[in-house]
């Protein structure tokens, strides 16, 4: 790979992984912050109130840190990837216009209303505020995803005349049926995301002995959305998502799995090193027949492997792509077994109390992050070597005019940027979490971002 | 339509400059007028709830200008890179001056942030002064449609010019005054006090010089760049324009010192209207001028997307634009009037 191309590349990949972070707290902590406003107003009980108010604190940094990390990756379209918006411009434009357009205005004006305007609303009207800011996100995640659905699975455009691709229906862009799994799946693995971080903060409480009235709230909430995302991301979101890539990337599904050989009866690997040269597995643990019965419920059922392709079909990163993809469902697997087992001490009453359940959950708060970046990670290596599948491949979209000095100059001044963010986010977050939900709220209330 | 959307990107970037404006100047005066702790936080709080939704104009008005001329978008934004990437850098670290100061307690850390906030404030505004400046002027445009500039060459004009040149530096000026003065009226708007007054004076005091430089700016443009001229001559309708700037400096310069600061303001945020529309009926047709061979230069027709897309996306506009406007509306109600610092909290 010319080393331009690995400078782009690597620019819009480590910007938009660590934007990434943030945006999918955000939007899994928006949905529960109703439910717990909602408590509030139904049960007219102050305590989920507080809840709520120390949720939208940490909620006002996480956005701030999504906004300005958002910023970049738009401009880069530009930017990094001039001849990629010459190409997909008049399609693409037209999703991320409307993102501006309906959700981001929808989102910062009603965040600034959520945050600061409590004691000017009245209770039902601040309800309905952290509903917008719940809809824009999930509005703002809907586009995103809806333009990279396009890029996965391209629809509704025609070739112009100078070769670039303009858009002819306006609905089959916006009603991909891609976007529409693609979104389900993304969405809930960003409920999981929030879900994990209320449920990994009720702990730390119960296990500090202090704030445990919060902490029993946190548990209940995440606990119960947990289960309910944690089992939605593998049936039907995972596997509807698997089905489309087996039918329309069949090259992407043998790399994802490290299938070298085309066969009946292919079996799902669960463990083992794919090893390109030699084009095997090396020390593998496999289901015999299972990956033909998930991706054709059929148990003899013909699976196309890399060897059916020609090899510049291939996605580049083969290793990279294969473990990315074993991390996400190995994971997603280990987060059903912690929320449903959370869930049912939960019933007998015995969670709260079992201090190793709660070590688990506290500890298991960075392992949803990981699974969502090793999945847009999946989406994105096994889109390779296509920028849009089957039309634009990458290497013709970076930005000819931009040399890879100035490209990697400027990745190294985000790379700068975004470990100082960082650092920045985890100490604000951690002094939120000590300072606890029990605080005046008046006091509290300046004290909140934005 | 392209005319239409040309229009359309021209009214989101007004709106932007005007909205964002004044926050940007609020950050600009805020180490001179703001000499207490609570002063700080009132000026602070007066843009805390709307600053992040003024920005988003810029994102929604580049979304919009992606969609409508992604060919401007593809040649603008490689060509100006290196600037670009610095505007980025510096939304950021005002992003974070401005809310993550209120989290710190620690006096040296909140003088810090201060620090952080103004000086970003600052240099944006000169940014975004340029970068009009740049397109206005023209770039080193290549037959192809991409150029490529260097931050700065000899400051001279030519047919190879750097991001800055005299030019371009004299329109960054240009900006920092003008939203000095903006910023300037917000906070008497929206402060009480020895606050308000001071705000009130820099206002006062940036008046001759904001008139100083829009007459120099108006004579260098017709120097430097005099194709701007050609559609005022074609069109007289345009004269329009130059009447709204002086009468806007003249509501300013009688409003500011009687304390009608909402008067002024609505003067300065004509003030600014005028300027840019100004500058884009100047313009018209050429999106991006080329400083190399006219023939070369982008203009509305050869950088559109395709027919149907720009059909279909007026009608959606249409309805963010509205749904946009509501909330606006909606949100500077809810905070209307002068920010309080006790009892009456967020």
């Amino acid at each position: 790979m010319d080393s331009a191309l690995l400078m782009h590349r690597l620019h819009f990949a480590f910007t938009v992984t660590f934007h990434y972070l943030f945006p999918q707290l955000t939007m899994g902590l928006a949905p529960l912050m109703v439910v717990l406003k909602t408590m509030a107003l139904r049960r007219n009980d102050e305590t989920y109130n507080k809840a709520a108010r120390f949720w939208a604190r940490i909620f006002g940094i996480n956005f701030v840190i999504g906004v300005v990390t958002g910023i970049p990756l738009e401009f880069q379209f530009g930017t990094n990837w001039s001849h990629f918006s010459r190409f997909a411009g008049g399609v693409i434009g037209q999703t991320l216009a409307m993102e501006g357009m309906f959700a981001f205005f929808l989102e910062s004006a009603f965040l600034g209303l959520f945050l600061y305007g409590e004691k000017r609303l009245s209770p039902r009207a601040h309800w309905w505020s952290a509903v917008a800011v719940f809809l824009g996100s999930w509005l703002s995640g809907y586009f995103i995803v809806a333009t990279d659905a396009w890029m996965q699975y391209p629809v509704g455009y025609a070739r112009a005349a100078d070769g670039s691709v303009q858009l002819s229906s306006f609905w089959a862009l916006v009603l991909n049926r891609w976007a529409w799994w693609q979104y389900a799946h993304n969405m809930s693995g960003a409920a999981i995301t929030g879900a994990f971080a209320m449920v990994s903060i009720g702990a730390f409480y119960l296990l500090w002995g202090k704030y445990a009235e919060y902490g029993r709230i946190f548990i209940k909430t995440g606990v119960m959305a947990g289960c309910i995302f944690s089992l939605l991301q593998l049936f039907p979101t995972g596997d509807r998502q698997g089905r489309l890539i087996a039918r329309y990337q069949p090259v992407t599904l043998a790399a994802m799995e490290a299938l070298f050989t085309s066969g009946p009866g292919a079996p799902l690997v669960i463990i083992g090193q794919p090893n390109v040269e030699e084009r095997k597995i090396d020390n593998p643990i496999l289901v015999p027949k299972m990956l033909s019965f998930l991706t054709y419920q059929r148990w003899e059922a013909d699976v196309r492997g890399l060897d059916a392709f020609p090899q510049e079909l291939w996605p580049q990163n083969i290793s990279l792509l294969y473990y990315s993809y074993h991390i996400m469902v190995g994971l997603g697997t280990i987060f059903i077994a912690i929320m449903v087992i959370s869930l049912f001490l939960l019933w007998c009453g015995k969670l709260f109390n079992a201090r190793w359940m709660l070590w688990i959950l506290m500890l298991s708060l960075p392992f949803p992050y990981i699974a969502n970046t090793a999945g847009w990670m999946t989406a994105e290596l096994g889109r390779q070597p296509w920028l849009v599948y089957g039309l634009f491949r990458t290497a013709d979209g970076y930005s000819k005019t931009v040399s890879p000095g100035n490209a990697m100059f400027t990745l190294l001044g985000f790379m700068g940027m975004y470990t100082v963010l960082g650092i920045l986010f985890l100490f604000l977050v951690r002094r939120e979490i000590e300072n606890g939900p029990d605080l005046d709220s008046a006091v509290h209330g300046q004290v909140t971002s934005r | 339509m392209e005319t239409l959307w040309f229009i359309i990107v021209a009214v989101m970037l007004t709106a932007y400059v005007v909205l964002d404006g004044f926050d940007l100047g609020a950050g600009v005066i805020y180490p001179f007028i703001a000499r207490t702790s609570d002063d700080r936080r009132r000026v602070l709080r007066a843009i805390g709830p709307v600053w992040d939704g003024n920005e988003v104009w810029l994102l929604a008005a580049g979304g919009t200008l992606y969609f409508a001329f992604p060919q401007l978008y593809a040649s603008g934004f490689s060509g100006f890179y290196l600037p670009l990437m610095m505007v980025l850098w510096l939304l950021m670290l005002r992003g974070i001056g401005i809310e993550f100061r209120t989290h710190m307690e620690h006096p040296v850390w909140q003088g810090f942030f201060d620090a952080v906030f103004s000086l970003s404030s600052v240099l944006l505004t000169i940014f975004f002064g340029a970068a009009l400046g740049n397109v206005v002027r023209g770039v080193p445009l290549r037959q192809d449609g991409y150029f490529f500039e260097p931050l700065w060459t000899n400051f001279k004009l030519g047919t190879h010019p750097g991001i800055l040149d005299w030019y371009t530096v004299m329109a960054g000026l240009v900006a920092l005054v003008t939203l000095t003065a903006h910023g300037a009226l917000y906070v008497a708007i929206k402060t009480e006090g020895e606050l308000s007054a001071r705000a009130r004076s820099v206002a006062v005091v940036a008046w001759p010089v904001q008139f100083f430089l829009t007459c120099v700016s108006l004579v260098a443009t017709y120097f430097a760049c005099h194709r701007m001229f050609y559609n005022y001559g074609r069109h007289p309708v345009g004269l329009v324009v130059p009447v709204l700037v002086f009468g806007s400096l003249a509501v300013m310069v009688l409003a500011t010192p009687k304390g009608k600061e909402k008067l002024a303001f609505i003067a300065s945020s004509l003030y600014i209207a005028g300027m840019l529309v100004g500058a884009v009926f100047g313009l018209y047709p050429l999106v991006l001028p080329a400083s190399t061979d006219p023939a070369y230069s982008l203009t509305i027709y050869n950088s559109a997307a395709g027919h149907h897309g720009l059909v279909v996306g007026f009608a959606w506009w249409i309805l963010g634009a509205a749904l946009t406007l509501a909330y606006f509306i909606f949100i500077y109600r809810i905070f209307r009037g002068k920010v309080k610092l006790e009892g009456e909290g967020y």
